[in-house]
């Protein structure tokens, strides 16, 4: 979940109206960021930067054959550090900033090349009164502008030129990624809409009417699907379905590999991917309790959910392949504990443990079947299973946290920020809006992310084509796309 | 002179080396191959993807030795590779024309 930024004026504006009844209070006392949060943050930043490099790139590298390995690794940490720089260039600035007309959807350029940030600005956390240094912010929210395209990969392994991948991925975090991270995670942060409330509260009869406009302006200064209710604490639907889909589309319209269900296509090292599955999970705590931008008790609960739906999803997918294929699979166990961690992502901060335990169990056994059973029948060729796990995974999980965010579920609650305004409470939980402002979201997604897909996949097969010729795909894209190879013997 | 060619299964090949040592073999050649017999091949599933792996893992060993022992290693190997079970693997003999030790220029029966 997300906000946006502070102006260092808006924040002495408000402590001024905080203090105004304390008679030495003539110093305004601007929120100051407190060192063990921001070194939370650090910490975490560089833990999601640990999932993708070499996290994901060694779990993806080892499901590939060995003459394809060393196109996945670059693949991945080359979409790395395009997506960093061009998150610092406008990225940022599309997500977290007010987008004037078109605030519903995407943000604007007033922060294009980290204008106006510096070391003294700060951003809003989920509690009130307090603040991360924006720089922090930005570098933690890259990770993800990192990861996310980066997951895509996966669907279109050992087929995709490196040209055509690497103009596919600037057009689709600009068009698609930074305008998803804008409309479901950009808001004004709680000191806006608690100061705005509170203002209103105090407002006599007759500054009632502009009061309530001003909280009106800060509660619809936020992206759509914010808007709409949809709670996605660290990126069901802006990173897993996103990625997921676009990762179906892609596989779709690329077509499938040469010897696809005829030769052998076994992954080349299951050691390197248990590797890298081991890697996303750490990391996945910087991701999961990271995304409540501050140490408390709520990252806790993210840490203790991060733990045990991963668990769950594991042992739910280890079994029933025990149960229905004979064999216990290793792979099988792995691809099930980053179902888990999927799954979860919307919902740590959100669901209790107990509730995050189902969850995982849920999005582990489906999982399985769709990557087993379904994805057989429908015949496409997601050559590592990135709709199978993480948009199935994705969906499993963001619609459950509609339901386990209930208190009476074990979950958090649903944030209230204007009811008791300067306190964080808990509204009252209705299971019908709940769940259906989740599946809105999970919709607009799928609709959002798949058409737009399609369209920039279409794009870059018109201005450099897709695909590797047959022969340098038979030969493997190590050595004809990079010139170099993985392993020699 | 005879040489002795074994495929045996690849977790054998300990027992069959004690084995050959006993009987005063002294040298031994072994590669890793691949191949089918009447066990033919195997099953593999990764996420439900299911493939037939046709070609298994064995290793070949091939042992030269004088005529009258041919039938000692025969025995040896047989004994040591043995589980019962389809797939144990085959042994060839044939005849070998001529064999020098490169090192001393030995030559037949003095090479081996």
């Amino acid at each position: 979940m997300n906000f946006k930024t502070l102006s260092r004026a808006g924040l002495v504006g408000l402590a001024l109206a905080g203090v105004a009844s304390a008679a030495l209070a003539q110093t305004p006392a601007a929120p100051v960021p407190n060192k063990g949060d921001v070194a939370f943050m650090m910490s975490s930043t560089v833990l999601v930067l640990l999932m993708t490099i070499p996290g994901l790139a060694l779990f993806y590298g080892g499901l590939v054959r060995s003459k394809n390995m060393l196109s996945v690794l670059t693949q991945v940490f080359a979409i790395t550090c395009v997506v960093a720089l061009l998150w610092v260039f406008y990225g940022y600035s599309l997500a977290f900033t007010n987008g004037g007309g078109l605030n519903d959807f995407v943000g604007g350029f007033s922060k294009a090349f980290l204008r106006g940030v510096d070391a003294t600005t700060v951003a809003a956390t989920f509690s009130n009164g307090v603040v991360i240094p924006e720089l922090v912010y930005i570098c933690f929210q890259m990770t993800f502008a990192c990861i996310t395209p980066a997951l895509i990969v996966g669907a279109f392994a050992e087929r995709m030129k490196f040209s055509a991948l690497l103009l596919f991925m600037v057009l689709w975090v600009t068009f698609i990624y930074f305008p998803m991270a804008h409309m479901v995670w950009y808001w004004g942060g709680p000191d806006a809409v608690g100061g705005a409330a509170k203002a209103l509260a105090e407002a006599g009869a007759d500054g009632k009417a502009a009061a309530q406009a001003a909280l009106d302006a800060v509660n619809a200064d936020a992206g759509m699907l914010f808007k709409w209710g949809a709670l996605d604490f660290a990126g069901g639907t802006v990173v897993h379905i996103n990625a997921g889909i676009a990762g179906l589309v892609g596989c779709i319209l690329i077509g499938k590999r040469i010897g696809f269900g005829k030769e052998l296509m076994a992954p080349h090292s299951l050691t390197m991917t248990l590797i890298g599955g081991a890697l996303l999970w750490v990391g996945w705590f910087g991701f999961n309790a990271g995304s409540n931008l501050e140490a408390n008790g709520t990252a806790a609960l993210a840490m203790m959910n991060t733990f045990v739906a991963t668990a769950a999803a594991a042992v739910a997918w280890l079994f029933t392949e025990w149960a229905v294929k004979g064999k216990p699979s290793m792979l099988g166990m792995v691809s099930g504990a980053v179902a888990g961690l999927v799954a979860v992502t919307p919902a740590a901060g959100f669901a209790g443990p107990m509730g995050s335990i189902i969850l995982g169990l849920i999005a582990g056994t489906v999982c399985f079947f769709f990557c087993s059973t379904v994805k057989n029948a429908l015949g496409y060729d997601d050559s590592l299973d990135v709709f199978g796990v993480h948009c199935v995974g994705g969906i499993i999980g963001a619609i459950g946290t509609g339901v386990l965010v209930n208190t009476a579920l074990g979950g958090a609650g649903i944030p209230d920020y204007s009811s008791k305004p300067g306190e964080l409470v808990t509204a009252a939980y209705e299971f019908g809006p709940a769940v259906m402002a989740q599946v809105k979201a999970v919709l607009f997604t799928l609709v959002f992310s798949g058409v737009g897909s399609a369209i920039i996949y279409k794009i870059v097969d018109v201005v450099i084509g897709l695909r590797v010729t047959t022969d340098q795909e038979r030969e493997g894209l190590d050595i004809a796309e990079h010139g170099e190879r993985a392993y020699h013997d | 002179m005879k040489i002795v060619m074994a495929i045996i299964k690849p977790f054998k090949l300990e027992e069959v080396r004690d084995g050959l040592t006993a009987i005063g073999v002294h040298g031994l050649t072994v590669t890793e191959v691949k191949g089918y017999g009447r066990q033919k091949g195997h099953t593999e599933i990764y996420r439900g993807a299911e493939y037939a792996v046709s070609f298994l893992p064995k290793i070949k060993i091939e042992v030269a030795v004088a005529d009258d022992l041919v039938g000692k290693v025969i025995e040896a190997i047989t004994a040591a590779a043995r589980t019962g079970q389809i797939g144990d693997g085959k042994i060839f003999v044939s005849s070998i024309e001529k064999a020098v030790r490169i090192r001393t220029g030995e030559t037949d029966a003095d090479a081996l």
